[in-house]
């Protein structure tokens, strides 16, 4: 398995405390969404980072109230077939304005990179190493994208009016919608 | 017509070009079948029983005379000479090696077509009406909401891995062509008591083994709010669609278990922070999907010209193909011409490369270049002027796509059954094919009357069996062929499931059966001009089930 | 016939594993040296699910080779022939049962 964040393989400096181990202090760490709800006023006190591991059958919602304390929220592929992370992701990002890293987790591989990028991620749990190394190019795949995520990549209906626009030459004033 | 730009063709040319790579990862073994085998299906390629099967979709059933061309060209170089119309207006090639599908998508993409999300866990090819465009009775294209839907749903982040397929429909006439009500979503365009227009939202309509017909779930809908609501709807079922059991993963169950009020509380609730963003439809968005749309430059003509009543008069033949094919065309002098893939003796919906280029021909003659694609598995020419109609009979005579058994007992609706598909229980091409010859006598079939018959060889249900007049689905028992009888189904606006006949029976007797369910019809019916579904509706099953199993 | 692809290992008479050739679909039959034919007579026919079973995981391992792979029942003749077991194995080893559509000599 090998993390990637901003297109290339980096170490990944969080801890995974998934059992009733104790949770280091100054280290960052990702720890079970039970944990985090259940000892919440403990951990809100952390210096570190902290992460959940949030799955992909409990709803976003019952995270928000976290969120701010949250440095990372890793979601959930127990399959790649299995897609309720990105709907979970899309709300975390563009509901819930969370500004944090966030990870995608399990069966991650290479021809739902760009998906998962559009869908709010930044950082992957990459299960192959080749795919990893493919990350860069596996995202420059695609230049046209016909629907607007929250990943800010311009959806086709803006880009034919802005090349409309260009084509027309004189800058013009943007139509107020 | 849809005229794509760079921006679609790029598009397409990026989806080549990627799965020529994933093909490539897969020959080399970098990529497992498990792995390959969802990136496969979003591009439309099955595996069937002797060979990959390669599904283009045919958005909303409109192809230009053109990319009927390529089509020939893909059957002629990749396959075996023919092509397969099916019932969600889309076309299959049943013979294409692996190895040259990239070669084969990147001959389609240079004429606009593709295979992308023709199958997979994704939202499928958007269907519409056939005569979207040029019904007398639509109230405007639901072609435009259906590209504006395809855009949407292409390539979406959120939803490429769903519970589930997932297939919408649009309809925009009083007469339902589209089968809105048997779809995951189904959209009925209409105008509301201050004659605005708007959608009726129908969720969770579907055939296959638990067939439902959909509920409504928003009576109006803004057009502006289309895409945010559809997507509301996609968030909420990719969430909460069952993902354990591939049998009950469809939205259909989802609303059946919520029940369609709280479906729809869920839906609101996904909808409300997300209808005013970036989805909102604002007029020049619209405007300019609806600009892409090129109608022909039609002339001002007369109906009924001289030269159609003379030939009308003149050749018997021709005349019943006139009042059986043809049909009125929201213009005056203008007609909507429906090709029969349905001759004697033929599988149902299958045309040759040959025929293809002979309709692409006739097509730019007489037709503007504009071909469409029902969900009946016929093609129809949208544009004819009445003046032409003689000549072009002519020509559609010659090529064996002019029987006048439109939407008659010959007017078999089927899946490829056990001949071609791995799902199947039973063969059903040669059962169409039987009951056309038993049917062959066109006064007969001109007597009966509307009546259709759909065939699905598996529970899966692609030939809409639940929807038919007389419904056939074969099933199997002790490793035999066997076929339940259903009758009184029906796909449009009053969408209703058929009643079960009675006990199954062989393969070997299914086409007596029929027989004797037309009889019974026949015999039963109070004036010749009720049609079978009305005699079904008015007597019941009852009175059917006993002629036909008096002897059984 | 119910789809095989969901079928528990049950073996009740001579059997064969079968799959769809990976390049072009074509129907192909597993052999006792570990690949795979399109002709029925080559191939590897056992009647026991332990040896089934192992055939059968060997063969799901090359995907290289062919996906799919699944059991099939055949049917001896008196004379040694090795015919399909039923009638998906017949149309899967024969062709569909219809004739294809023809040119119309245009």
């Amino acid at each position: 398995m090998r993390l990637v964040r901003a297109g290339r393989v980096v170490e990944d400096r969080y801890l995974r405390v998934l059992d009733e181990a104790p949770i280091p202090d100054g280290a960052p760490v990702i720890i079970p969404a039970a944990r985090l709800i259940a000892d919440f006023t403990d951990i809100a006190g952390r210096e570190a980072a902290t992460g959940v591991l949030w799955p992909n059958s409990r709803k976003v919602s019952e995270l928000a109230p976290y969120l701010d304390r949250l440095a990372l929220v890793a979601l959930v592929f127990p399959t790649f077939k299995d897609g309720r992370a990105y709907s979970q992701a899309r709300q975390l990002r563009e509901r819930h304005g969370f500004r944090g890293e966030l990870r995608a987790t399990g069966d991650v591989l290479r021809d739902q990179f760009l998906f998962l990028v559009r869908a709010g991620f930044d950082a992957f749990e990459v299960k192959k190493d080749a795919d990893a190394a493919a990350f860069a190019a596996a995202i420059a795949r695609y230049s046209v994208f016909y629907q607007p995520a929250g990943d800010g990549r311009i959806a086709v209906q803006r880009a034919r009016r802005e090349h409309a626009r260009h084509a027309l030459g004189a800058a013009q004033p943007e139509t107020a919608r | 017509m849809y005229l794509y730009d760079d921006f679609d063709r790029t598009l397409v040319a990026e989806r080549v070009a990627e799965f020529r790579d994933q093909v490539a990862r897969r020959l080399s073994g970098e990529l497992t079948e498990e792995e390959f085998k969802p990136l496969r299906l979003m591009n439309g390629v099955y595996l069937q029983l002797h060979a990959y099967m390669l599904r283009i979709a045919i958005p909303y059933g409109t192809l230009s005379a053109d990319q009927l061309r390529m089509l020939a060209h893909v059957a002629r170089r990749y396959d075996r000479n023919y092509g397969h119309f099916t019932t969600r207006q889309n076309i299959q090639f049943n013979w294409i090696k692996l190895a040259e599908l990239p070669d084969a998508m990147a001959d389609l993409a240079r004429a606009g077509l593709h295979g992308m999300q023709t199958s997979g866990n994704c939202v499928r090819n958007i269907t519409t009406d056939q005569w979207a465009g040029v019904a007398p009775d639509e109230i405007e294209d639901p072609r435009i909401w259906a590209e504006l839907l395809r855009q949407l749903t292409t390539l979406h982040p959120e939803f490429s891995f769903l519970p589930r397929k997932f297939k919408i429909a649009v309809t925009a006439a009083a007469h339902d062509r589209a089968a809105v009500r048997v779809h995951d979503i189904g959209l009925r365009l209409h105008r509301n008591g201050a004659g605005e227009a708007g959608f009726e939202v129908i969720v969770g309509g579907g055939l296959g083994r638990t067939p439902f017909v959909g509920k409504t779930i928003k009576p109006f809908l803004p057009k502006r709010d289309l895409l945010s609501y559809v997507e509301a709807i996609l968030r909420v079922y990719n969430q909460f669609g069952r993902r354990d059991n591939i049998y009950k993963a469809r939205i259909k169950i989802l609303v059946h278990d919520l029940g369609a009020e709280a479906f729809a509380k869920e839906v609101e609730a996904e909808w409300q922070p997300i209808k005013d963003g970036a989805l909102a439809l604002d007029p020049a968005v619209i405007a300019d999907v609806a600009a892409r749309f090129r109608y022909p430059d039609y002339a001002a003509l007369d109906d009924n010209p001289p030269e159609l009543a003379k030939a009308r008069a003149g050749d018997r033949r021709f005349a019943h193909w006139l009042d059986n094919s043809v049909a009125n065309h929201k213009l005056a002098g203008y007609a909507i011409v429906t090709l029969s893939l349905k001759p004697e003796g033929a599988p149902p919906g299958d045309a040759t490369a040959e025929q293809m280029d002979a309709i692409a021909d006739l097509a730019d003659r007489y037709s503007f270049g504009e071909i469409r694609v029902g969900h009946e598995q016929n093609l129809v020419l949208p544009h004819v002027a009445q003046r032409d109609l003689p000549a072009l009979w002519r020509a559609l005579d010659k090529i064996g796509v002019a029987t006048p058994n439109i939407g008659l007992v010959t007017d078999i609706i089927s899946c490829p059954g056990l001949d071609y598909c791995s799902l199947a229980n039973t063969r059903s091409i040669p059962v169409a094919q039987e009951l056309t010859r038993r049917f062959r006598d066109l006064d007969l079939a001109r007597d009966l009357g509307r009546l259709h018959i759909n065939i699905s060889g598996c529970i899966n249900a692609c030939g809409h069996h639940h929807v038919g007049h007389i419904g056939l689905l074969g099933v199997e028992k002790n490793g035999e062929e066997y076929f339940q009888v259903t009758i009184g189904g029906r796909a449009d606006e009053n969408a209703e499931l058929g009643a079960l006949l009675g006990p199954a029976v062989p393969y070997g007797e299914v086409a007596d059966v029929v027989e004797d369910v037309v009889a019974a019809y026949l015999e039963l019916r109070a004036r010749p001009d009720e049609i079978f579904l009305e005699t079904v509706k008015r007597v019941g099953v009852e009175p059917f089930k006993e002629r036909v199993y008096a002897a059984r | 016939m119910t789809s095989p692809l969901q079928q528990k290992l049950k073996i009740t008479g001579p059997v064969v594993i079968t799959a769809n050739r990976l390049g072009d679909g074509a129907v192909v039959y597993r052999t006792l040296d570990g690949g795979w034919t399109t002709r029925l007579g080559e191939a590897a026919v056992v009647s026991t699910a332990p040896a089934a079973s192992e055939l059968l995981t060997a063969a799901t391992a090359d995907d290289i080779g062919a996906v799919g792979a699944y059991v099939a029942p055949v049917r001896l003749e008196p004379d040694g022939t090795v015919r399909p077991g039923n009638l998906r194995e017949i149309i899967r080893h024969a062709g569909p049962t219809i004739a294809l559509p023809a040119s119309l000599g245009l």
